[in-house]
């Protein structure tokens, strides 16, 4: 009896010690996957998402940043007043922030990093963002005074993004290897082909991290991302690159999935400077051969919103326009007959490696055949896809997803790869920029989306979701993604 | 003919690949459902009696995937063989008939130096340059095709040169490009045949590896090894969309080899002998 006693009571005391050392033992720890490695780690100086991915909000903050649903919040600048005409900022900087290598961070680091920025010879990727700077001053060591060319209703938000991060003079010589700058986390280590390590920064400035360490891990191959979440080899996949196993991961109790929206706007591009692509009929006839749904079903698994123009629908600006180019076959039929192609043409249709590109490019180029196109496909790995399609504009179509929040600004570049060449949208485009009203501004945005809608530039085709599967008790993660960044500064395991 | 179905690996080689050959045959002419047709609705089902194999992630049949897949297979592998076969026999009969000397050495060097290379690297080479399609995935198979028949014809070739026969015919004056081809080639064709079985299988196989990372066959033209590369996250959902076309690959080489070992058998002198 004793013996049972005691055999009982050691249970208990075992029971209790495990409860507690597993309340001791709460992860601090996480390893993230995301699908693309960054080619180097200084986010102002390359278009490459993935750099943001890993460093934005983590590594780098800028003067305000996005928060989770997309809106502008104080970053290192922690207030501002905007002069009456709407041409000088003066931004006020957190107290106390210091980079990670010590290194304080005043006024001083904002102008060099917004001068250097928009610098003759900057090798910043979004030049367009820094354009109306006229000068930079330091008023006081927490004071930056910024003064416009013209009035920039979007100057809050472009400050925001990752190719407007704040970075030292004294640590920019080795950015690209090791980035130094005033996150909540520090750059550790880049094991170059397999992660990137993060520490928490101990000395952050402000609300301090939760997690003591993140690995980002990078697994490109879809099969191998299936297999990694499903062996629990990793905590979070962002951005999970194939959407056909979500409903698994669904089922699977040891999950959460997070279904969001990105910035996203998948497009099937036309080179609005090749023949018969440079006839607005013949493009209009290619929007109507495409039903939205089919490519969202066979090509996404549902994952996906359709729309009708270039603009996120979660934009608060965003119009409806995907009656402009509803799926019509006999429709397409008449204006390839009305352009003078009544027995359709042979077209190219270069494809990038994701699979939203190359599933959606089969469905594509069938719904093409349906009305006569006859689109030759060739797969491009994205290398040669940036060369020959990109920069060297040799191709007919080609499908992509463009990820920059509010890129609308694109159709008026007409050297952009699709070439599209209206001086009315450049100038509507030109006084938005020059526009702070509110009201005024939602109005020439919505001309904005229309015109390009009713002159076909390219056939649009949906906003790409975004997919994360974390392990469960993992909270504080991000569902939407507004902008290219893994931001990890309020996760935390709850178990 | 009797002696030929005493042997029940020629039979069943025969039987495989008459299987995929008749499929890729009648898919000259007919296939059950158009293969460009995407019909999103009947995506991933499995087999039925409309769909016998079942649909692929984009909705088509894949039976008629299959059978326009297998025209593609033994297409490039037949070209394969015959530019291996055309530039490879030639080389090594005239390497055996001027064994020994600098032709020789040049011939049979220029084969070292081909299979010196690993093929799969230079055939991702030569996609890679030239574009990834169907007729550089030929060309890539095709060149490693050549060292593999010179060699075998020139080992073959050697041992008849010294025949009594072959000796006679010199006494009489024919010249060593007249006896290559009158007296040693019809010697080899045995040979030639069995080699080419196997080269054929091999070719399949190359193809299918090509077109799985890409540089094979472009879409919409269905290939095997394309098949299974689209499929690959799908396996867990939909098993029969990596299961079918990873087993016509398997019982098509399956088959060619079989028979191929078989024809060994049947045709090849040395082995006869050893037999007799």
């Amino acid at each position: 009896m004793s013996f049972i006693r005691f055999g009982a009571a050691t249970a208990v005391a075992m029971a209790l010690a495990a409860m507690t050392t597993g309340a001791a033992l709460a992860k601090t720890d996480v390893t993230l996957a995301l699908q693309l490695e960054p080619p180097h780690l200084d986010p102002t100086s390359a278009a490459a998402g993935a750099i943001d991915s890993v460093l934005y909000a983590n590594v780098f903050e800028g003067l305000t940043r996005f928060a989770s649903d997309g809106s502008i919040i104080p970053g290192l600048a922690q207030s501002w007043e905007i002069s009456e005409d709407g041409k000088t900022y003066t931004f006020h900087l957190a107290e106390g922030v210091t980079f990670h290598d010590g290194t304080t961070m005043d006024a001083e680091d904002v102008k060099f990093s917004l001068d250097r920025a928009r610098a003759e010879d900057s090798a910043n990727a979004q030049k367009a963002l820094f354009a109306a700077i006229e000068s930079v001053e330091v008023v006081d060591p927490q004071t930056v005074k910024v003064t416009l060319s013209a009035p920039t209703g979007n100057f809050l938000f472009n400050m925001a993004w990752g190719d407007a991060v704040i970075v030292a003079p004294e640590s920019i010589e080795g950015i690209k290897q090791t980035p130094i700058g005033t996150g909540a986390f520090k750059f550790t280590n880049w094991v170059q082909g397999d992660s990137i390590t993060l520490d928490k920064n101990a000395d952050y400035w402000g609300t301090p991290a939760k997690l003591d360490k993140v690995t980002f891990k990078f697994i490109s191959d879809p099969t191998a991302a299936f297999a990694a979440v499903m062996a629990e080899d990793v905590d979070i996949f962002a951005g999970f690159p194939a959407p056909e196993n979500l409903p698994q991961f669904e089922a699977d109790p040891r999950f959460q999935v997070l279904k969001g929206n990105t910035e996203g706007e998948t497009i099937l591009a036309m080179n609005n400077k090749q023949a018969p692509f440079d006839n607005p009929t013949v493009r209009s006839a290619v929007a109507h051969a495409i039903d939205r749904q089919a490519i969202i079903d066979g090509a996404m698994f549902g994952l996906g919103t359709p729309i009708g123009t270039h603009f996120a629908p979660h934009n608060p600006d965003y119009l409806d326009l995907t009656a402009l180019s509803n799926y019509d076959p006999e429709k397409s039929k008449a204006l390839l007959a009305e352009a003078g192609f009544a027995d359709g043409f042979k077209t190219t249709l270069k494809l990038p490696p994701p699979s939203y590109a190359r599933r959606g490019g089969e469905i594509i180029a069938a719904q093409l055949r349906a009305v006569g196109i006859d689109a030759e496909i060739s797969n491009l790995e994205w290398a040669q896809w940036l060369e020959n399609v990109f920069k060297g504009k040799d191709y007919g179509m080609t499908i992509v997803s463009h990820t920059e929040p509010f890129d609308i600004g694109i159709y008026a570049r007409p050297d952009y790869y699709f070439q599209y060449d209206n001086p009315q949208f450049q100038a509507d485009f030109a006084e938005l920029e020059k526009t702070s009203d509110p009201a005024k501004r939602t109005e020439l945005i919505h001309k904005l989306e229309t015109t390009i809608a009713e002159d076909h530039v390219n056939a649009y085709l949906f906003e790409l979701g975004f997919a994360t599967i974390a392990k469960k008790g993992l909270k504080g993660l991000w569902k939407d993604a507004p902008t290219q960044a893994s931001d990890m500064t309020a996760v935390y395991w709850d178990e | 003919m009797t002696g030929m179905f005493k042997s029940r690996s020629l039979l069943l080689g025969l039987v495989l690949t008459l299987v995929f050959a008749g499929g890729a045959l009648v898919s000259l002419v007919w296939v059950p459902y158009d293969i460009l047709g995407v019909d999103i609705a009947n995506k991933m089902k499995g087999p039925s009696g409309a769909h016998p194999l079942g649909t692929d992630n984009l909705g088509r049949d894949m039976l008629s995937m299959l059978m326009v897949g297998a025209r593609t297979s033994i297409a490039v592998a037949i070209v394969a063989v015959v530019i291996g076969m055309g530039l490879g026999v030639p080389l090594g009969l005239a390497a055996a008939a001027k064994r020994g000397s600098w032709v020789d050495e040049v011939i049979m060097r220029g084969n070292d130096l081909i299979f010196a290379f690993p093929s799969l690297l230079i055939a991702i080479l030569i996609t890679a340059v030239f574009g990834a399609s169907a007729l550089n995935a030929i060309i890539a198979i095709g060149i490693f095709n050549i060292p593999v028949f010179a060699r075998v014809t020139r080992g073959a070739a050697l041992t008849l040169w010294e025949r009594e026969y072959v000796l006679a015919a010199r006494v009489a004056g024919k010249g060593a490009a007249r006896i290559s081809v009158e007296h040693i080639l019809p010697n080899v064709t045995n040979l030639l045949i069995v080699q080419g079985t196997i080269q054929f299988s091999l070719g399949i196989l190359a193809e299918a590896g090509l077109s799985y990372v890409g540089l094979g066959a472009q879409p919409p033209v269905p290939s095997w090894g394309r098949m299974l590369a689209d499929s690959q996250t799908f396996i867990t959902l939909a098993p029969h969309l990596v299961l079918f076309p990873g087993m016509a690959i398997l019982l098509t080489v399956l088959g060619l080899n079989l028979m191929g070992d078989g024809l060994r058998d049947l045709l090849d002198p040395r082995l006869r002998r050893a037999r007799g």
